[in-house]
């Protein structure tokens, strides 16, 4: 099942590879796969504390603006009138470009701490996550509904015992798309100034001082940095629903 | 079947319709789904709402559920208002889905009501092993919804119904969505059960043969507007396998099909006699002696 998307990968390279050595294209324009794997291991180091950094404020960010996006959509469900008027500000937040963001912020807070970046995080993260779980939470069936209004059961009641359970689905779903936004907003508001610590800071000075070859490097660091974020999520997702779906002895 | 026990002035009627008028308005105009309905259902008795579409029965049921309120009339159960009656959970309900919850175990299923209304951990656990049993789900305890087939999760949402043993169950249609051998072993099931718990029952269905098999009364609605057109007593005495082969079982079919199609009925009986000809009498007729003590209750 790995072996073909292994062997694309591997063919892939390799014809990127022979391009750059037959055209003899500038490395500013693409440089060739072989330099860009010795950048990487010659800097191996730097690169993973750089990853590390830019996962943390990602994974901090992740965290605040997941909790705020399922709290609010909770709110939503439980008080339509106030869903009605948080959604035309939760679609403008998303039409929004983060890049316009983060020097905004950088200026707003210190630009010499982790605050700004991790604020821009939590606004790309939040949007997914409050929109599928507003969803899910919102879906309740004829039947369930019927259901519940002969059991007399509150509304409370309602959310625990059908709305937060079938919502779990919409809130994995939120949360795969989060997870790789917020590793990438963690990386481009690097960008706009501030600390110099994570992958993003890297890319930047490494263009800076035209060693393409080092960007590219720190470029594949946030690539496996995504990839991560986005199995976390599909494993927390398969370990969860697994157990919801299996038959108890 | 039971018996059904004769009203006394200290039992009140299971269900207890007076006058209902239920008129829903539309931009095209209104819509009369009931009009002036009036329906006793006595303790322990089965009773069935047949018609076709738009006559109401729906429209009653969940009147009775207090899930509608009428545009007019009373509604009693259990000689409570029928929303003290839901308040208080007297009623059990099974529709035509299901209903259950994919994420619980088919146990969990069966605890919900009890859960929602306070009753602790372990006798939940023993009233939902008592229902299993019951509806003959105990091997399924464990499994999720999605692993059941349809008959199967319908008897888990019925053992659902009956969690807090009600004394009386409303059924939309609960079978429709089976097909026809899973459904009559369904109905057996149901009619040994609701004699086991001893439980008033309101049942919806399209089905002629599903209503006589099931029924003590078998109330025939017509639309336009929704009414009781008819109710066709039911004697077959205990219902078992032999009971769909028996004369009187046809004889009865007939007389709620001809009663669908609004034409006058002549009483069972004498339907049977002739059917029977010069035949002795059979198992399936004798039991609770025709019209008696159904009779007695009224035209309603």
């Amino acid at each position: 099942m790995l072996l073909p998307p292994l062997l694309f990968g591997v063919l892939f390279v390799a014809l990127w590879q022979a391009l750059v050595r037959v055209t003899g294209v500038r490395a500013y324009v693409l440089p060739a796969p072989s330099d860009i794997w010795s950048s990487l291991l010659a800097t191996f180091g730097l690169v993973v504390t750089a990853a590390l950094t830019s996962g943390t404020n990602a994974l901090v960010g992740l965290v605040v603006g997941g909790v705020l996006g399922i709290l609010l959509a909770a709110v939503a469900t439980r008080i339509p009138l106030l869903g009605n008027a948080i959604s035309p500000l939760v679609a403008a937040l998303a039409a929004m470009p983060i890049v316009a963001l983060a020097p905004i912020f950088n200026t707003m807070f210190s630009p010499l701490s982790p605050i700004p970046r991790r604020e821009v995080v939590a606004i790309s993260a939040f949007v997914p996550v409050f929109v599928n779980v507003a969803r899910g939470l919102s879906r309740l069936s004829p039947v369930h509904r019927e259901l519940m209004r002969s059991y007399a059961a509150s509304g409370g009641a309602v959310l625990r015992t059908i709305r937060v359970p079938g919502a779990l689905p919409y809130f994995f779903t939120g949360l795969r798309v989060a997870s790789s936004l917020a590793v990438i907003a963690a990386v481009v508001s690097e960008y706009f100034g501030g600390l110099k610590d994570g992958l993003g800071s890297r890319i930047t000075s490494s263009v800076g001082a035209t060693d393409y070859p080092a960007a590219w490097a720190s470029v594949i660091g946030a690539v496996v940095l995504g990839l991560l974020f986005y199995l976390a999520a599909v494993s927390l997702e398969r370990l969860v629903l697994g157990r919801l779906t299996a038959p108890v002895s | 079947m039971t018996e059904v026990r004769s009203r006394t002035t200290t039992t009140p009627a299971a269900v207890l319709v007076r006058g209902v008028t239920q008129t829903f308005t539309a931009r095209r105009g209104s819509v009369t789904a009931l009009q002036a309905v009036d329906l006793t259902v006595a303790p322990g008795e089965f009773v069935s709402l047949i018609g076709p579409s738009g006559c109401g029965k729906s429209t009653l049921l969940r009147i009775v559920a207090d899930l509608l309120q009428p545009t007019s009339g009373t509604v009693e159960v259990g000689g409570k208002s029928a929303r003290q009656a839901r308040l208080d959970q007297d009623y059990g309900i099974a529709f035509q889905q299901a209903g259950l919850l994919d994420w619980r175990t088919v146990r969990a299923n069966i605890e919900l009501p009890l859960e929602l209304h306070g009753v602790d951990r372990a006798r939940r656990r023993a009233r939902a092993g008592e229902l299993l049993e019951l509806v003959g789900l105990a091997d399924f305890a464990g499994h999720r919804p999605p692993q059941l087939s349809g008959g199967m999760q319908q008897r888990v949402a019925i053992a659902r119904a009956l969690a807090e043993s009600p004394g009386l169950l409303l059924m939309d249609e609960p079978f429709g969505a089976l097909d026809e051998m899973t459904r009559e072993h369904m109905q057996t099931e149901l009619v040994r059960i609701s004699g086991e718990t001893g439980a008033a029952v309101v049942f919806v269905t399209h089905s002629i043969p599903e209503a006589v098999f099931l029924s003590h009364r078998v109330v025939v609605m017509s639309p336009r507007p929704g009414r009781i057109a008819e109710v066709v007593p039911v004697s077959l005495g205990e219902r078992d396998e032999s009971t769909r082969e028996a004369p009187a079982f046809y004889a009865t079919i007939t007389q709620v099909r001809e009663a669908l199609r609004g034409r006058p009925v002549p009483a069972v009986e004498g339907l049977v006699a002739d059917l029977e000809g010069g035949q002795g009498g059979q198992g399936g007729q004798g039991g609770q002696g025709g019209q008696g003590a159904l009779g007695a209750r009224g035209a309603l």
